[in-house]
């Protein structure tokens, strides 16, 4: 367990290994793939770098904290891998453009691949990363954080690709603005970049962040692991965790993946078994699981969490590593209540995704840990 | 009627069966032999001599093996390989083999090069292929006296032209050289991609000294029929082939037991234990198959992305070693493996193996029972529990519903399975001894097809079915029979930079040989 009661904690492989599970399940899919983030973490911290996680509760209302992450389609980081430095130089040309010297870096999305981008980040600049993120999962758009939703400017940013090209954006008008700007340029740049957004204070993070998602997702992430130790159900554990329950479990029958515009996009369709014998699903892929229906009716959506996993190991699956004929189960959880107001939901209901047909039904809150 | 050799070449036994129809003429177990081709060869003069058949009338023999998995898991017979990946600027903070274990690197010679090269996604260049870095590595790897290389490009499942290229001038340059390419084995996913086509590489060697070896033995024999080899999802390649891609035989093995498991008994829904010397490999069927895993699979503590059945191991065998009294007893993981025939107690040795409490408890008639015949009554249940309660921890693992399924125990050393585990009833099929080599004789055929399709003029949907009829008539073609036939990969990968739409579409479809219906 990660444990920050006395303050900052340096992460260890283990709990890597545990991030790895944690974010690949808050991840709905996206997020990039955690397997090779992890890889990543564990290579800087092999080198000598440290991974440090600080307390919400301990940063500095002045603090200026940088919020980054990776942007472009998850299919691509798979296969061309990031060349390792693009947030550093994220970083360093951002705060040449600003005069500033950051004081610790935010995570954006804990879902995926991005939950590690921040440590790998931070650890060569030698700074902190803050236990928080800004959507308690992972959203194909930037901005859909609550950093955003809350009244957070994210110009001037900077993003970087492998080859050393960096491109700031100094002013967006909005954050929609800038989102569709830096996609057109990740297409570019080959379709997995990375992008450090203009400073948050530390005021502003711990009320707009949600919050502890690095302990979450390293908590989780250890559960999942005792319970495949001890040869109990690992669905069972993430569900009594995150207070959510599996909605179906079957067979993937077709496959409908293309790179589109900067994003994985397609369905997954799967054929019932077990007690959805009877049952046809069908989930909505924009780099994220967004929309789960069965029978043709929606029952989970977007901002409420999808999730896949492979039915046997309970272990979390990404949208670029489905397969025809994996056998699955899906998890519906509940999303943040920062996540649920309404002014969240003009930024990540089912309409941002081109699906206004689909009202938004929460389902039931998590109810508060013992 | 067709006459159908089975052979399995396991770590510790080599087993044969021959099969006529649905019928097994006869079984025979043999001693895994050093140099493989001699114990081939005393387990088919036994198994012709046993069915009574004319070695003119066999008219084929298909070989399963674990030589390749066991090479890779034991770190021998490895040749040292020159891993070569096109990327750079790119990948730069992973290098190959970054997720291997380090012995093992170290056996392939942990010789790793990152080159410029390689594709976006939309078929750019990430960067002009490094031509002058290409020569420099052909020089050292002639200095360094490497035989074989595998090369891998970002986004070579989209476009091979740059691995093809890289190969040409590697060839040229160092003549003799073997080269694997990433495209010609793996998905989209550039480690585990790059991971098998270097596992390949290394055992190129002993893929092209072993597939000698069985022809030899064949001929040896007297045997002039095609032979082989049964790759992890439970088909047939051509023995030539397997010259080229020993690492699509990893996993074969358990695939061939709990596929001879499910013929041996009709069961198509059970779970299947195998027990050998040393370990127990625990899997489950569905409707008469393996279940595959669908994560990625470790070998030898690699990641890969094969399609493999969803097997697990514990150390339980018949050589598994006992000791401790009977209120601490400590069994295995320690095992006398293929030493057992002078080990064991039963055998005059000075071990108590889990075969002597089989015998011990009057449940198999090995060896000298009198040897055992003095063991405290007591210690002998308790140890027999002991055995019941792994079996039982490792079934429950594999169950996957509280439905009461059968367990079937295949496997020399299946004596050692209680009559029942837990709530589930224990078959053991007639022939349980030889189930893998019976597996490999029923192995299924495939029919393949790779080939990009434009989506200009007609739908994904019916580029698809096109794909999936050419592919059923290959495998009609080369034996299968139409009704058994089932789709069990699918996948299309829209290829952005051609013209057209294009995508490039690939299904594979099993099914029963010819000559097997009931």
């Amino acid at each position: 367990m990660l444990d920050l009661s006395n303050g900052t904690v340096s992460l260890t492989e283990q709990d890597l290994e545990a991030l790895e599970i944690g974010s690949g399940i808050l991840g709905t899919g996206g997020g990039g793939n955690p397997y090779i983030g992890k890889l990543r973490a564990r290579e800087v911290l092999r080198a000598g770098y440290e991974l440090r996680v600080q307390p919400l509760e301990t940063l500095d209302d002045q603090a200026k904290v940088i919020p980054l992450g990776g942007i472009g389609a998850p299919l691509v980081s798979f296969e061309r891998i990031k060349e390792g430095r693009e947030g550093l130089r994220c970083l360093r040309a951002l705060e040449q453009r600003l005069g500033i010297t950051a004081d610790a870096v935010a995570c954006e999305e804990i879902g995926g691949q991005n939950s590690m981008e921040p440590l790998v980040t931070a650890a060569l600049a030698g700074l902190p990363v803050v236990d928080g993120d800004g959507m308690g999962r992972a959203f194909p758009e930037m901005q859909m954080t609550t950093y955003a939703i809350y009244g957070h400017r994210s110009t001037p940013s900077v993003m970087c690709d492998p080859h050393g090209n960096i491109v700031i954006f100094d002013h967006a008008i909005t954050e929609k603005w800038h989102e569709t700007m830096a996609r057109a340029c990740v297409v570019a740049q080959g379709g997995a970049s990375v992008l450090a957004a203009a400073p948050m204070s530390g005021a502003f993070m711990k009320r707009y962040s949600i919050p502890h998602t690095y302990t979450q997702a390293i908590g989780l992430g250890y559960a999942v692991l005792e319970a495949r130790r001890d040869h109990e159900d690992p669905i069972k554990a993430i569900c009594d965790r995150e207070g959510g329950r599996q909605v179906f479990a079957g067979k993937i029958t077709d496959l409908k993946r293309h790179f589109k515009g900067g994003f994985n996009v397609g369905v997954a369709q799967i054929e019932g078994l077990e007690g959805w014998r009877d049952s046809e699903a069908e989930i909505v892929i924009q780099n994220e699981f967004l929309i789960f229906n069965r029978d043709g009716e929606v029952e989970v959506c977007v901002p409420d969490l999808v999730v896949v996993l492979d039915l046997d190991s309970g272990l979390p699956l990404t949208t670029e590593v489905l397969r025809y004929g994996q056998r699955v189960a899906v998890l519906a959880l509940p999303c943040h209540p920062l996540l649920r107001t309404s002014d969240a939901l003009d930024v990540v209901g089912p309409a941002c995704f081109g699906h206004p047909e689909v009202t938004f039904r929460p389902l039931p809150a998590k109810e508060a840990a013992p | 009627m067709v006459l159908r050799l089975g052979i399995d070449v396991g770590g510790t036994n080599t087993d044969a069966v021959i099969l006529d129809g649905r019928k097994v003429l006869a079984g025979v177990k043999c001693t895994t032999t050093e140099d493989v081709m001699s114990g081939i060869s005393e387990a088919l003069e036994a198994v012709l001599e046993k069915a009574g058949v004319e070695r003119a009338n066999v008219d084929v023999a298909m070989i399963g093996t674990t030589h390749f998995t066991n090479a890779v898991i034991e770190r021998r017979a490895l040749d040292p390989v020159a891993a070569i990946r096109l990327g750079l600027p790119a990948t730069a903070c992973l290098p190959p083999m970054v997720d291997w274990p380090e012995d093992l690197a170290e056996v392939v010679g942990g010789h790793r090069y990152m080159l410029h090269g390689g594709y976006e996604f939309d078929g750019r260049e990430i960067a002009e292929l490094d031509r002058d870095g290409l020569r420099r590595i052909a020089d050292e790897i002639v200095a360094k006296g490497i035989r074989t290389a595998a090369i891998s490009s970002v986004f070579s499942p989209i476009n091979r032209e740059m691995e093809e290229e890289a190969r040409d001038i590697l060839q040229a340059a160092v003549p003799g050289l073997s080269v694997v390419l990433s495209s010609e084995i793996g998905r989209i996913g550039l480690l585990e991609r790059e991971s098998a086509a270097i596992m390949n590489a290394s055992l190129l060697s002993l893929a092209d000294k072993t597939i000698t070896a069985f022809g030899d033995a064949l001929k040896g024999a007297g045997l002039t029929c095609p032979f082989y080899v049964t790759q992890n999802d439970g088909t047939l390649m051509a023995a030539d082939m397997v010259r080229r891609f020993p690492v699509l035989t990893f996993a074969s093995g358990p695939t061939n037991s709990m596929r001879g498991a499910a013929f041996l008994t009709g069961v198509k829904d059970a779970i299947v234990i195998d027990i050998g010397g040393t370990t127990t490999d625990v899997g489950s069927l569905q409707k008469g198959f393996p279940r595959q895993a669908s994560t990625v699979v470790d070998v030898g503590g690699v990641r890969t992305n094969f399609r493999m059945p969803d097997v697990f191991a514990i150390g339980l065998g018949g050589g598994t070693i006992i000791s401790g009294e009977k209120d601490d007893l400590t069994i295995g993981p320690k095992s006398v493996g293929y030493r057992l025939g002078s080990e064991a107690r039963v055998f005059g040795g000075g071990t108590l193996t889990c075969t002597d409490i089989a015998v011990a408890a009057g449940e198999a008639e090995i060896g000298d029972p009198s040897k055992v015949s003095d063991m405290d009554p007591d210690f002998v249940a308790a140890v027999r529990a002991r055995i019941g309660e792994m079996l039982e921890d490792a079934v429950e693992r594999s169950r996957v519903s509280p439905e009461p399924l059968p367990v079937i125990a295949v496997g020399g050393g299946s004596i050692l399975a209680p009559d029942r585990i837990g709530d589930l009833e224990v078959l053991r099929p007639e022939n349980f001894a030889v189930a893998n080599a019976v597996g490999a004789a029923i192995a299924q055929i495939s029919g393949e097809v790779e080939r990009i399709f434009s989506l200009a003029s007609q739908s994904r949907e019916d580029c698809l079915a096109q794909a999936d009829s050419e592919a059923r008539a290959t495998a009609i073609n080369a034996g299968a029979v139409a009704e058994t036939l089932d789709v069990i990969e699918r996948e299309d990968v829209p290829l952005a930079y051609l013209p057209g739409n294009a995508t490039r579409i690939h299904v594979k479809v099993v099914g029963d040989m010819e000559g097997l219906d009931a």
